[in-house]
């Protein structure tokens, strides 16, 4: 029994949920091999190889792999990946993108979204957004899994396994890359990030949101947001938290003028620590807060920077 | 150009739902149905295509029970022309639906396919990617942006580091995120038109699809109910709770 798993990077570095998925990998058991199909992506790849129980590195470095198109991705997972008993993903943009692909070519179901492993065949996954927990066992020959980053700790670096080439490299033409606008933070990634301060609806427009970030530099913090405070313009969508946006469970979770949605609730609940400043006592995000603080935000944020 | 969209009868995404006691899945027993928010935005996309002239008939499919008529509804009085409900009791996975699309794809042609990214009841945001491997098609997937010119299709992707813009040949399919567009309320007009328009049943045994999941559910629990928490009256006391108590700053 083999598993393999998509590793996620940007060619030059390792995407820290590949770690945590490595991590899930190995509550399952056996020889565990990271794909890094990328282009000129040998430093991805050498840092792949140190990742704790991984057994081989597979590269696949080829100009048509650069974007990591789902198509050309697919094509070639489901070459490569028919004697393998699991095929996982992170449960990322890239791998809900990719990983379904996989899973019909091959002809079996995929389980989204894995927050447990029980068992090399049954698995466990939140539905309807969080509200419920499906326990699931799978009978196909191949068990197609995207995994949940932040419901595993990713596994410590140090070893040194074999890397080998893979001399695939089809185009399938269906798909190409037109361009890409990636948002510039000094601050950590959001689903890496052990501290989040998020801003919601309260915060009233986007500049406000500069409250927030005095107290993040402070705590070498990722700034969120809420769906209400992404739909209404102040800040990118790929800054929202929530059932349709990051899943993050940080060490501690700061929700700033934000009720707490059950689709916001979907996001965050599980974090370690979670504080909720809004103005209404009555907000829904209070009830799953371990500190509430019921005050005006533009007078408590910058009293709490100030304090730090 | 036809444009095929695919939609989902799912409990209201207002609706907090309960686990049965028995733990075999969740109550739905007298709990509000409606379109799944993705799909309605879908609907929405390919009725501003077709009202835009580049499409010229919007085909709506469900899958599921004789009350997804109902959602179907729905989607004729926001602008589609037909439905198709392919009836089946079974609760199917996602590849299975994928399979059943194909096969009306196989049938219907359509140029493009435009689906939720994901629905609210099982959150599998499986189906898209998985229609377009069947068919051989691109896939676009969570798309913000979408403009057809020249047999081609450009998604703007919602990804998780920003955006990132793909050019699919056509025919292709195409999911939809949250800020793709806003769907519009169906005017009592409208609703009264889409009682007319066609709507055919078909059941789920006639295509042919093994319907037989490789996925079984052995139980479906609450969630941990996390405990109640303090409240604090002041800033001061809310940074000693983090520093002493918490000790996470």
């Amino acid at each position: 029994m083999a598993i393999l798993i998509i590793a996620e990077h940007n060619q030059q570095a390792l995407k820290a949920d590949t770690a945590k998925t490595v991590a899930a990998a190995t509550k399952i058991g056996g020889d565990i091999h990271l794909l890094v199909a990328g282009f000129q992506c040998g430093a991805a790849a050498a840092e792949a190889a140190t990742l704790a129980g991984v057994t081989k590195v597979l590269v696949a470095d080829a100009a048509c792999y650069q974007h990591q198109l789902a198509e050309n991705v697919a094509a070639l997972v489901v070459e490569l990946g028919r004697d393998y008993s699991h095929i996982l993903a992170a449960a990322t943009t890239h791998g809900k993108n990719c990983l379904p692909r996989v899973a019909a070519l091959l002809d079996v179901a995929q389980i989204s979204d894995v927050i447990a492993v029980e068992s090399a065949d049954t698995f466990v996954r939140p539905i309807y957004a969080g509200n419920a927990i499906a326990t699931v066992q799978s009978s196909d020959a191949i068990k197609v899994l995207t995994v949940r980053s932040s419901a595993f700790d990713a596994v410590a670096n140090g070893n040194a396994a074999p890397i080998e080439a893979v001399a695939q490299a089809t185009d399938a033409g269906l798909s190409v890359f037109v361009s890409e606008e990636l948002t510039k933070s000094e601050r950590p990634e959001l689903t890496a990030a052990k501290i989040i301060i998020s801003g919601g609806r309260g915060m009233q427009n986007g500049d406000n949101f500069k409250l927030l970030e005095g107290i993040a530099d402070k705590l070498n913090a990722a700034i969120g947001a809420s769906r209400a405070a992404v739909d209404a313009g102040f800040v990118p969508n790929d800054m929202q938290v929530g059932q349709t946006g990051k899943i993050v469970a940080p060490d501690l979770y700061i929700a700033v003028g934000i009720s707490g949605a059950i689709q916001h609730l979907a996001g965050m609940k599980d974090s370690k620590v979670i504080v909720a400043i809004n103005k209404d006592a009555e907000a829904p995000i209070f009830q799953v807060a371990d500190y509430g603080l019921v005050a005006d935000l533009f007078v408590a944020l910058p009293e709490l920077e100030a304090k730090l | 150009m036809k444009i095929l969209v695919p939609v989902k009868r799912v409990v209201d995404y207002n609706v907090k739902v309960r686990v049965k006691a028995d733990q075999t899945g969740v109550d739905l027993a007298n709990v509000k149905m409606s379109l799944n928010p993705f799909c309605e935005i879908a609907v929405e996309e390919a009725v501003r295509l077709k009202e835009a002239g580049i499409a010229t008939e919007v085909v709506v499919v469900s899958i599921g029970q004789s009350g997804a008529q109902e959602q179907l509804r729905t989607a004729l009085a926001l602008g589609a022309d037909r439905a198709i409900l392919i009836e089946t009791e079974l609760n199917l996975d996602s590849l299975q639906v994928a399979k059943l699309l194909a096969k009306v794809v196989g049938t219907e042609q359509p140029q493009l396919v435009i689906i939720g990214k994901q629905a609210i009841d099982s959150d599998n945001n499986q189906t898209g990617q998985m229609l377009a491997a069947l068919t051989g098609m691109g896939q676009g997937t969570f798309a913000s942006k979408v403009v057809v010119a020249d047999g081609k299709v450009a998604v703007t992707r919602e990804i998780d580091g920003g955006l990132q813009t793909v050019s699919l040949k056509l025919p292709a399919v195409v999911s939809t995120d949250l800020r793709l567009n806003e769907p519009r309320y169906a005017s009592l007009p409208n609703i009264m038109k889409a009682k007319k328009k066609p709507l055919d049943i078909v059941t789920a045994d006639s295509f042919g699809v093994v319907l037989q999941s490789q996925v079984k559910t052995l139980k479906v629990a609450a969630p941990a109910v996390r405990q109640a928490g303090v409240m604090v009256d002041s800033v001061d006391a809310l940074v000693a709770k983090l520093k002493q108590e918490a000790k996470v700053i």
